[in-house]
């Protein structure tokens, strides 16, 4: 840990694929393509191609986990903390590939996208894409940089999910998995969020049913759907000790709407904030997603879908996290018991909720590493 | 819990851990590859020297975060954070060679739950426990009229995590309770670095801690499932 680094300039990459005759078949029934998909890489992979780990994103992520696209570029990459030389994915040791997904709004092919058809930008005329959809993308990808075999998945919330479904789709090509702070089913809870999000979303005048593309974009309610989605990715408690009732610029109420309190003021900020980088199209198609993944749903039950699975699981869980909440992580690794696959359950004790898993966090970073080393030695 | 064990080299790797005197005892219980299970399994030391000298699969639950981390750092792939209270729900019946109970019972709320739990999942069952008749804890009440405090049982009573307490003959009539046969009974004493000896006169008086190795019985007895 003495010894970290940034893993410097990195530049997106994408790869285009499934150009028509050769579509991807979605799980929606139709067929679609071409499909482009960004991504990133960092550190080197070794000539037996047994070092490559995938990282893969939550709902508002994007390619760029690591590192800077610019010298002028403010933060890095979504996961830096973990990601480079003498970090948790050490770069020095690893192949790290973070790819984005299909529907995605930062250069992936999404409803922002233009359609070759029509010389337009999809709009809702973009597929319904699932969690599935993603991973076959994603294993494109895979094949495309010759990686047969991935020493590890990992990723937290959606992630997690995409990294559950790699396992059961192609339980061949996953050495270890790392699913964070997820589930194999997205919670009534969790639909009821995503659907209030949405109705901010499309009730917006400026949504257009969702042909606002060169036009004024529906920012409020893209922004409303980011206030709730961020309250549900704290806790109550670390609401409380980051803001407390503390008032924001003023020292006495001010008896009207405009803002008070702290917590107020940071809502709006991480509300607008996101509407600069996010199209609020590919929150609807992304958020329908989650809400649609059931990873035991085409089987009797989880253990059915975890049959074949070959990968060592690291599962872990967040004890504030509400969103998401342990006993979903336990119900993974419940089914991992019961087809004797090899499993790691840890749940940190952290009052940070479901975004835990985005922080500096030496439990995290010591887990992580330790597995990944003893796991690429053992067979 | 309590001793910390004496450091054992377990290969020419180096690989060190810290056993109780009662987990060498039951190293030599386990069978080569077979499937254990270590209930309470700390930092993971027993696993590991298990995995290493018996070609074991290694599981274990523990409670505490921190312990989970050095079990992960000691590359055990098959541990869960998770509370014994709870059962385990998750293991088939008879999945498990040797599930292993050491010096825990007596902080459990619900032994009896748990035990039974045991034999279902488990061909065997190997549980160690402090003796609470062993005579230094006999004389402090008898003599003094004091809470007993021991090597074994450090704590104040209004600090102990020592809730059920037992002694040889209570457990041997807790198994017969749990449906439970009796294949080994162990009465050890382990006092001093290093040194165990098997107590073959008077253990339930001259046994600080006792290894029973169980087996579900012909017919299981009938009984609430939970102890309170």
């Amino acid at each position: 840990m003495e010894d970290q680094g940034s893993v410097g300039i990195v530049k997106t990459q994408s790869l285009t694929f499934a150009e028509p005759p050769q579509e991807m078949l979605l799980e929606c029934g139709r067929s679609f393509g071409p499909i482009t998909l960004a991504y990133e890489t960092y550190g080197e992979l070794s000539p037996a191609k047994d070092n490559a780990i995938l990282i893969l994103h939550a709902l508002s992520g994007d390619a760029h986990a690591a590192g800077f696209n610019s010298p002028h570029e403010r933060h890095p990459g979504w996961w830096d903390i973990m990601i480079g030389p003498g970090k948790a994915f050490d770069t020095r040791k690893y192949f790290v590939i973070c790819s984005n997904v299909i529907g995605g709004c930062k250069s992936s092919t999404g409803p922002s996208s233009i359609n070759p058809q029509t010389g337009r930008p999809y709009a809702l005329d973009f597929p319904m894409v699932t969690i599935h959809d993603m991973v076959n993308a994603q294993r494109a990808l895979i094949d495309h940089l010759g990686i047969d075999q991935l020493l590890c998945a990992v990723g937290g919330s959606m992630g997690g999910m995409q990294v559950l479904q790699w396992v059961v789709s192609y339980p061949e090509r996953i050495r270890l998995a790392i699913p964070i702070a997820t589930t194999s089913k997205l919670s009534s809870q969790g639909i009821a969020f995503n659907e209030v999000g949405r109705q901010a979303i499309q009730s917006d005048p400026h949504w257009r049913e969702g042909d606002y593309y060169g036009k004024s974009v529906p920012r409020r309610g893209l922004a409303i759907a980011r206030m709730i989605g961020h309250i549900t990715y704290l806790s109550e408690k670390s609401m409380h000790q980051k803001f407390g009732r503390k008032l924001q610029d003023k020292a006495a109420y001010g008896y009207d709407f405009r803002t008070d309190f702290q917590v107020e003021s940071y809502l709006r900020y991480k509300g607008d904030h996101f509407v600069n980088r996010f199209d609020a199209n590919s929150y609807l198609y992304i958020s329908k997603a989650m809400d649609y993944f059931d990873l035991a749903q085409p089987y009797d039950n989880l253990e059915q879908a975890f049959a074949k699975v070959k990968a060592k699981f690291l599962v872990i869980s967040f004890s504030s996290d509400w969103l998401f909440p342990s006993y979903q992580s336990k119900e993974i690794v419940s089914a991992c018991r019961r087809v004797g696959a090899e499993a790691i359950y840890t749940e940190i004790q952290t009052d940070y909720g479901h975004d835990a898993f985005l922080l500096e966090s030496g439990q995290l970073t010591s887990l992580i590493t330790n597995f990944l080393t003893h796991g690429k030695e053992a067979s | 819990m309590g001793s910390l064990g004496e450091e054992v080299r377990l290969d020419d790797a180096g690989t060190v851990v810290r056993l109780l005197p009662e987990h060498r005892v039951i190293m030599d219980l386990i069978a080569e590859g077979s499937r254990v299970l270590d209930l309470g399994c700390g930092e993971g030391d027993l696993l590991l020297a298990m995995k290493i000298k018996k070609n074991v699969r290694p599981e274990g639950i523990e409670l505490d975060e921190a312990c989970i981390q050095s079990c992960v750092a000691k590359g055990l792939f098959n541990v869960h954070h998770g509370d014994l209270d709870e059962g385990l729900a998750d293991y088939p019946d008879k999945s498990i060679d040797d599930v292993i109970l050491t010096n825990t019972i007596q902080v459990l709320h619900r032994p009896l739950l748990l035990i039974r739990e045991m034999a279902r999942v488990g061909k065997r069952c190997i549980v160690s426990f402090p003796n609470f008749a062993h005579w230094p804890v006999r004389w402090q009440l008898f003599r003094h009229g004091r809470m007993p405090k021991t090597g074994k049982l450090p704590h104040e009573w209004y600090e102990t995590l020592n809730i059920h307490l037992t002694t040889i003959i209570d457990f041997r009539e807790f198994c017969r309770k749990a449906g439970l046969h009796i294949l080994q009974e162990i009465p050890l004493r382990t006092s001093g670095p290093g040194r165990r000896s098997v107590v073959q006169y008077f253990p339930n008086l001259r046994a600080d801690s006792a290894i029973f190795v169980l087996e579900a019985g012909p017919a299981q007895a009938t009984g609430p499932a939970a102890s309170h």
